[in-house]
């Protein structure tokens, strides 16, 4: 079952389109990220799924309940928790009187995890907010967001501004409650932390969805294919299903392919190669390369 | 036990954590009857995803390396099998081994032999699929 789906989900601003047709699948139980540059269109995306934004056209569906549906929207938020970009808390409470303020929204707030994220997050119950230091401040954020319980979990750039012991302790966060069952979508600029711990990844540029797949998949048929030939080779030789990218360099060839790695080592073999190279590719030159493209 | 997952090293983490454990299982470093981190503490351990546990210890049972108690955890459970796949393990590193020291005597870099190994390994999958 999918958490989030969309059908060619799309917002427009005057002239621009700022997401252009999505067809998205978040599937349960799973960490998928939403990774793409600044206003690629992510934080539009999450806005519409959560009722913030109206979308211009397209439609969704959110723990199985359309997003058009206002009265059974209310109820899905509340299975949903958000945690957004510029976590958003009231700056003249203190951590104590945030937590209080926000248990009384909810009827499935367990105080239990509040106690026990507030100890581990060693969050000051006593401080005032605007005193946080940013880390502290998306700890609150998240505390605020795992008490109510959720099903599903929406970050916005959950990492932005953390140094790296407050990245590793949200990374932490996120897989223990995902063993829990919590289904998460984050969207993130962070692909190293991305490639670790996520099942899923999504690619949005421009408002389109380049790429949606597993890790998995990915790490087992992205490749990159180096070729060198006793003469210049023709590129179009090698524009079989799955090359997404062909450069050429006098003698030398280079393919990256998302799958069929092996065909294109098949046909190079064919066409007499003096060299064959293969090397996985990660998650960032996917994105880059994917994004250039585009 | 320790394990270490590399996220760039194009194999999913699954696969990765499952030749680990195989590999201590082989070489003797796991036991029978020893116990593995449950789910939820090995994902935080690593910092993946708790999926990336679930699919290595559920294809690990499949194979009938563990075996997977409700509630109390993975078991390591060696067979005849194992330990006589740990025999033709020892001999083929020993081969591979001898390979390697072949080609650096014949002037190769590390990166190359590493290179010609995925080429052929691709190459080899593609002839068997035919």
């Amino acid at each position: 079952m999918d958490v989030i789906q969309t059908h060619l989900l799309t917002k427009s601003y005057r002239d621009e389109e700022a997401v252009r047709a999505l067809n998205l699948s978040v599937g349960q139980g799973r960490i998928t990220a939403f990774i793409g540059r600044n206003g690629a269109g992510k934080s539009t995306t999450i806005k519409m799924l959560l009722g913030m934004v109206r979308p211009t056209a397209g439609e969704a569906t959110i723990l199985g309940t359309p997003i058009s549906d206002a009265e059974r929207s209310c109820e899905v938020r509340r299975r949903v928790a958000y945690v957004a970009e510029n976590k958003p808390l009231y700056r003249y409470m203190t951590v104590g009187q945030m937590i209080r303020f926000a248990r009384s929204f909810y009827g499935d707030w367990s105080a239990e995890i509040a106690r026990k994220l507030l100890r581990e997050y060693q969050l000051p119950a006593d401080r005032k907010i605007k005193s946080l230091s940013k880390g502290m401040r998306t700890k609150l954020a998240l505390l605020l967001a795992l008490a109510r319980r959720p099903e599903l979990l929406i970050l916005d750039e959950p990492s932005e501004g953390l140094d790296p012991v407050g990245i590793e302790h949200l990374l932490q966060t996120l897989v223990a409650r995902s063993a829990e069952g919590v289904s998460v979508f984050f969207s993130s600029h962070q692909i190293a932390e991305v490639e670790r711990i996520a099942d899923h990844v999504c690619i949005l540029d421009k408002g389109c969805l380049l790429v949606d797949t597993s890790l998995d998949d990915l790490r087992q048929s992205y490749r990159r294919i180096d070729l060198a030939f006793s003469s210049a080779p023709i590129g179009e030789e090698f524009r079989i299903a799955g090359v997404e990218r062909i450069q050429t360099d006098g003698r030398h060839l280079r393919v990256f392919a998302s799958r069929n790695a092996d065909i294109v080592v098949e046909r190079a073999r064919d066409l007499n190669a003096i060299s064959v190279e293969v090397s996985p590719v990660g998650l960032r030159d996917v994105f880059l390369e994917t994004v250039k493209e585009n | 036990m320790f394990f270490t997952l590399t996220p760039t090293s194009g194999q999913p983490l699954y696969l990765q954590l499952m030749q680990q454990i195989r590999h201590a299982a082989e070489t003797g470093a796991l036991e029978d009857g020893d116990q593995l981190p449950g789910i939820r503490t090995l994902a935080e351990e690593l910092v993946v995803s708790p999926n990336t546990v679930v699919k290595a210890y559920s294809e690990l049972e499949h194979e009938g390396l563990l075996e997977l108690r409700q509630g109390s955890g993975a078991f390591v459970t060696l067979k005849r099998r194992t330990r006589s796949r740990t025999d033709s393990v020892q001999a083929a590193r020993r081969r591979i081994r001898d390979l390697v020291e072949r080609l650096r005597e014949d002037g190769l870099q590390d990166e190359e032999i590493r290179r010609a190994f995925e080429a052929e390994l691709l190459y080899a999958a593609e002839a068997a699929k035919r």
